[in-house]
């Protein structure tokens, strides 16, 4: 690749402070990295994502599933870079188009998770050929407010650059009004559920209805101005998905559960717009199993812990569904640091009552307002402080357990086999 | 047997950004637990609001959905009616601006509440008040501490009819200069304090319940005690920002 010295330099550095923070176990590195490249040089970014035909994925869940869906869709194609470990903020890019700069040969594509607030920054910088647009929802209460000035941030963005595609899930409301006017855009039904995030109409504060599902799912529309789901254009009917046409690809993961069939049919969506032909993106992502430790099964003092995670209302309302039925133990991991928002009064707005008939362990770094809630919630349980103590506790050859995001990272690294392990 | 003690969740739809439903599913688990059969009612927007509940309950909620749900109840005139019936109102954040006199939506200019309580909310200066709120209650109310989270931009300014909740120990509560946190009315309550506010706070649950259902038998809250003394400790300490940072980022 031919850069300038600069940032040549700017890259070799932010690599040697990524290797020096890895060796000393404080991470990944890539985003400390980064962002020493990035400081050396600003353009770096946009300089280092040149020649390479870019997807990026947003919204609040199943970003990084997805990417790694699309990943794999595009790896039948040519070399991929992709930040799969889910360093989707700028220091993040940055040192994932970093360090895949040091192989000898360059990437085709990348494909690139990206955080919701920075979705108009890496439209700039990275000169994307697709947006694929999930979801929004409240993720982070102490930050609410924000999911609707993200819709209207990524509408902004997408206007100025009407030569990007966008690919979007017409099922959203709030996706709706971020994609509304965007020529090329692809509508994508895929059957999301969750509501409780769209009441009132994004374009003028009146309530929306729900018609019942049809033939291409659930339509919605205001009670008072004209905004209303589009006509989609590829819909995801079961496990199969349908394309302009009419054509059915069936859809058959490794992943388990709808919401990795919709994640499934954005990417695929998506990777056709990067020139894969849909029947071969899905087939290539069959194989995709664990994604950053979601779905990886764990052994633990002979306990087989399947890990999930699960960040908010909308990701719970999924992940419930995916919990083995009672009366297998389960273990639920909440935190409320920064990562996570520091309130974690949304666990009032899941249905932990689906839970009951079996034992749930509490643990994290706020297990306890997680016990409060299970015993209203009417579901035997128990709070352990320690994630080794809590699957033991839970006992069982087989259990499942679900964790937010940073008591996720947490749990991985607690239940490593290197740590402690006995 | 008697009728079930009805607790009305008004638009959780649109008033139920913070887990407020939680303060129905806290009201009527602690009923029942007493052998006193109860009911939660939910009623979105567009519906009939009921005048015959015992409890109504609103939650927090941006902007927009706040003065849909003001323009319903003014429309309905169903709350001030369930209140001379012997109703009890508890309110948190958009709902608890939604009692007062008048409060700023969201082009700015103030609209109307419900005058239920003596307040009026403004628009407050700088960056919404988020955090963890303690607060000491007013010694009349007789409840122990009160804890919860609080996420606001409103500054609520307390007329003289007015008693506060409560004084605030950590946090900005009302923030409008005078220390206090919340109002307390004729079986009506308005506060700031999210978490849900009932779950943190089950003495503040029982004092409502007891204003609609009579003397209740206490119950043993093991871990809600546990979450109480955790979370008092977390808003005291002065460390605790640089504690969870530290916590996150390793």
């Amino acid at each position: 690749m031919d850069l300038p010295v600069r940032t040549r330099l700017a890259v070799a550095a932010g690599r040697v402070v990524s290797e020096v923070s890895r060796r000393a176990g404080t991470g990944q590195g890539s985003a400390v990295g980064g962002r020493v490249t990035l400081a050396l040089d600003p353009r770096s970014l946009e300089l280092l994502a040149a020649g390479h035909r870019v997807g990026i994925v947003s919204g609040t869940n199943g970003k990084t599933t997805t990417t790694r869906l699309l990943a794999a869709a595009l790896a039948t194609q040519g070399r991929v870079t992709t930040n799969s470990a889910g360093a989707n903020l700028l220091y993040g890019l940055v040192g994932t188009f970093s360090e895949a700069a040091g192989s000898k040969a360059t990437a085709d594509y990348a494909a690139l998770e990206v955080d919701e607030g920075l979705v108009p920054r890496a439209i700039e910088a990275v000169h994307p050929e697709v947006v694929a647009l999930l979801n929004l929802s409240r993720d982070q209460l102490d930050r609410i407010g924000e999911v609707r000035m993200h819709a209207d941030k990524w509408r902004r963005a997408l206007d100025a650059v009407p030569d990007t595609a966008v690919v979007a899930n017409a099922d959203d409301p709030l996706v709706a009004w971020a994609a509304r006017g965007i020529t090329k855009v692809t509508w994508v039904a895929t059957g999301q559920r969750w509501r409780s995030d769209a009441a009132a109409c994004p374009a003028c504060g009146s309530r929306l209805r729900w018609a019942p599902p049809g033939a291409t799912g659930a339509a919605w529309s205001c009670t008072s101005c004209d905004f209303a789901r589009a006509e989609p254009d590829v819909v995801l009917d079961g496990d199969e998905l349908v394309l302009p046409g009419g054509r059915r690809i069936p859809v058959r993961l490794e992943l388990p559960g709808w919401c990795n069939r919709a994640n499934a049919a954005m990417a695929a969506t998506a990777a056709a717009i990067l020139g894969v032909e849909t029947a071969e993106a899905v087939g290539a992502m069959a194989g995709v199993g664990a994604v950053a430790g979601r779905y990886e099964v764990v052994t633990v003092g002979g306990v087989k812990v399947r890990l999930l995670l699960a960040k908010n209302p909308a990701g719970w309302a999924e992940t419930l569904d995916l919990i083995r039925p009672a009366p297998l133990p389960v273990v639920v991991g909440i935190n409320a640091r920064i990562a996570d928002g520091r309130d974690p009064s949304w666990l009032w707005d899941v249905p932990f009552e689906r839970l009951a008939g079996r034992l749930v362990v509490a643990t994290g770094d706020r297990g306890r307002d997680l016990a409060v809630r299970l015993r209203y919630a009417e579901v035997e349980h128990r709070f352990v402080d320690d994630y080794r103590e809590a699957v033991r506790t839970a006992g069982g050859g087989d259990i499942d357990l679900a964790a937010n995001y940073t008591s996720f990272q947490d749990v991985r690294k607690a239940l490593a086999p290197t740590n402690g392990s006995r | 047997m008697a009728d079930p003690v009805s607790i009305a969740l008004l638009f959780p739809e649109l008033l139920g950004t913070y887990g407020d439903g939680g303060n129905a599913a806290v009201l009527a688990q602690r009923l029942r637990w007493r052998g006193v059969p109860a009911e939660v009612v939910q009623v979105t927007a567009g519906e009939p609001v009921p005048t015959s509940c015992d409890v109504y309950l609103m939650g927090g909620g941006e902007d927009g959905p706040q003065s849909l749900a003001v323009r319903e109840l003014r429309a309905s005139g169903a709350l001030p009616r369930a209140l001379d019936a012997g109703a009890a109102v508890f309110a948190v954040c958009a709902g608890y601006q939604i009692l007062g006199n008048e409060f700023l939506g969201p082009d700015g200019s103030p609209h109307p509440g419900l005058g239920l309580l003596d307040c009026s909310t403004a628009r407050g200066k700088g960056a919404r008040r988020v955090g963890e709120l303690v607060v000491a209650p007013d010694p009349a109310v007789g409840l122990p501490v009160l804890t919860g989270y609080e996420n606001h931009q409103g500054v609520t300014t307390l007329g003289s009819h007015a008693r506060p909740l409560g004084r605030v120990s950590v946090g900005r509560g009302n923030d409008a200069g005078d220390g206090s946190e919340g109002v307390v009315g004729d079986r009506v309550v308005g506060t700031y304090l999210h978490g849900p506010a009932l779950a943190r706070n089950p003495a503040l649950a029982d004092l409502i319940l007891s204003w609609v259902a009579g003397p209740l038998d206490p119950l043993d809250d093991p871990e809600v005690d546990a979450l109480r003394t955790e979370r008092i400790a977390a808003a005291h300490s002065r460390h605790a920002n640089r504690f969870w940072v530290r916590k996150a980022v390793r």
